[in-house]
């Protein structure tokens, strides 16, 4: 049994190198365990025989590789996630960025783009959206793709709207999109200033300078070395006194970058490139 | 006195999943281990979404060991206890630290009992003690299975002394388990296996 959990660790191996030198795609530093699981799962729901056919479909069928790319990609999102986040993001960050000529906001794994949109509506209300660049990236081209039409399942439409009451929002809930039978569209003018673009925090680099940057719950599922290579990244894209918000469950203070960032929100996992707070105010 | 099997190996860590009334048994548990307890101990006990940041407070006010809620990328050592924080799946990685996850609920769980046990038999082998408490679901019936199979041990709350039998009762009947105990004699057992066995 020892010999065959050594041999799965291989087989996970070779097959995360095989995607790299096939596809381009990097996995070989995300953490494994989950990884793991989710490359199981779809061996399973594909019926597949075991790994040399694994294998040998990934690098000779592309529709193969694509149905792998979008299991490999952990896309669970909801609108207004962690409603508290957004509340303290209004009230630490927002008033420094009213004092801004102009915004530019980079969404790092925006995945199906639930989570844009609800920047993009918090910035409205707060008056800031029309000064504002948000670049929402994603690895993933598929999901992308949805992220830009932002059509969402109606029945989410509930949690969603509960989450942006407690998240604190302004207006009602409702303005913000059309409904269709049994799914939403989201209002055009909320993508007037969001650009969709391919971006893989394991192979690409900077691509601008940044007020913000937006990272949630991307980087739990990267090893220590590839999650300082993201940091490092938006370390290097953001501003002095620029803004970094990570997920609830996810920190810089391990990190190689843990000096140059201060707390804004503890909690929160809000934090100011070389700035503090009371800096911000 | 509790009869313990000779054992080959040593053990590394103890896995425990419960749900309903899951609180209550695990207190029963975790209050006979001494703080000197020399493995670590992983728990996914579900919860409802908002409501388990109070939960090691609430354990940790019963036992004499150290309880947290598990950081990602933190190393696991003994003399704790971690727990799962409330809507993400808990993984062991092979060098002995905790990854997070929220893929989708595994078993209408997240945390799921079975993601936790079977990314802790990858790290642990067959080094590995599996519990599984009192719950209503079946979650955990799958990775106590891979820990049996491993060479892990695995025990099981007896249905009979659990609040919810669901879940202690599809693990036996998916497993040959270890062992089948009361709820009052789990901890105990587990001490006495530990001590006979640890290196």
């Amino acid at each position: 049994m020892q010999d065959d959990i050594d041999i799965q660790h291989i087989e996970l191996q070779l097959l995360l190198q095989a995607i790299y030198l096939k596809y381009g795609y990097d996995f070989r530093n995300y953490a494994k365990a989950s990884i793991r699981r989710r490359v199981d799962h779809f061996m399973k729901k594909e019926n597949l025989t075991g790994f040399a056919e694994m294998q040998s479909r990934v690098l000779y069928e592309v529709d193969f590789f694509e149905r792998l790319l979008l299991e490999l990609s952990v896309n669970v999102t909801e609108m207004f996630r962690d409603p508290s986040f957004y509340r303290s993001f209004s009230q630490k960050v927002v008033p420094y960025l009213k004092t801004q000529p102009f915004l530019k906001i980079w969404h790092a794994g925006c995945a199906s783009g639930e989570e844009v949109y609800s920047i993009a509506i918090l910035l409205k209300e707060a008056g800031l959206y029309n000064k504002t660049q948000i670049y929402a990236t994603d690895m993933n081209q598929v999901i992308l793709n949805q992220a830009k039409e932002g059509i969402y399942p109606i029945n989410r439409l509930k949690l969603y709207t509960e989450n942006y009451q407690k998240a604190g929002g302004k207006e009602s809930f409702s303005d913000y999109y059309m409904a269709h039978y049994d799914h939403v569209v989201m209002n055009k003018s909320l993508k007037e200033n969001i650009l969709f673009s391919d971006h893989n925090l394991a192979t690409d680099g900077v691509f601008g300078e940044m007020h913000v940057i937006f990272c949630r719950n991307v980087l739990i599922y990267f090893n220590r070395d590839l999650q300082n290579r993201a940091l490092g990244l938006f370390n290097d894209s953001l501003i002095n006194r620029g803004v970094l918000c990570l997920g609830s469950k996810e920190s810089i203070r391990f990190s190689t970058y843990s000096n140059t960032f201060v707390d804004i929100d503890r909690d929160e996992k809000i934090y100011g490139k070389n700035t503090s707070h009371e800096a911000l105010l | 006195m509790v009869k313990i099997p000779l054992m080959k190996h040593y053990y590394k860590a103890v896995v425990i999943g419960s749900s309903a009334g899951g609180i209550n048994a695990l207190i029963k548990v975790l209050s006979v281990l001494p703080a000197d307890f020399p493995l670590p101990i992983v728990i996914v006990q579900h919860l409802h979404p908002e409501g388990g940041n109070h939960l090691p407070s609430i354990l940790g006010a019963k036992s004499a060991l150290k309880i947290k809620q598990a950081d990602e990328k933190e190393s696991i050592e003994k003399g704790w206890v971690y727990l799962a924080p409330p809507s993400y799946h808990l993984l062991i990685e092979e060098d002995f630290t905790f990854s997070l996850s929220l893929e989708a609920a595994v078993n209408y769980s997240r945390p799921s009992i079975d993601v936790l046990f079977e990314s802790a038999v990858y790290a642990y082998h067959q080094h590995l003690i599996g519990i599984i408490l009192t719950g209503a679901n079946h979650d955990g019936s799958q990775g106590l299975k891979k820990i049996k199979e491993m060479g892990g041990f695995t025990i099981v709350q007896d249905p009979k002394t659990a609040e919810a039998d669901a879940m202690p009762t599809a693990a036996i009947s998916n497993t040959q388990v270890d062992k089948i105990l009361p709820l009052q004699e789990i901890g105990i057992y587990l001490l006495q296996l530990v001590n006979r066995t640890t290196l």
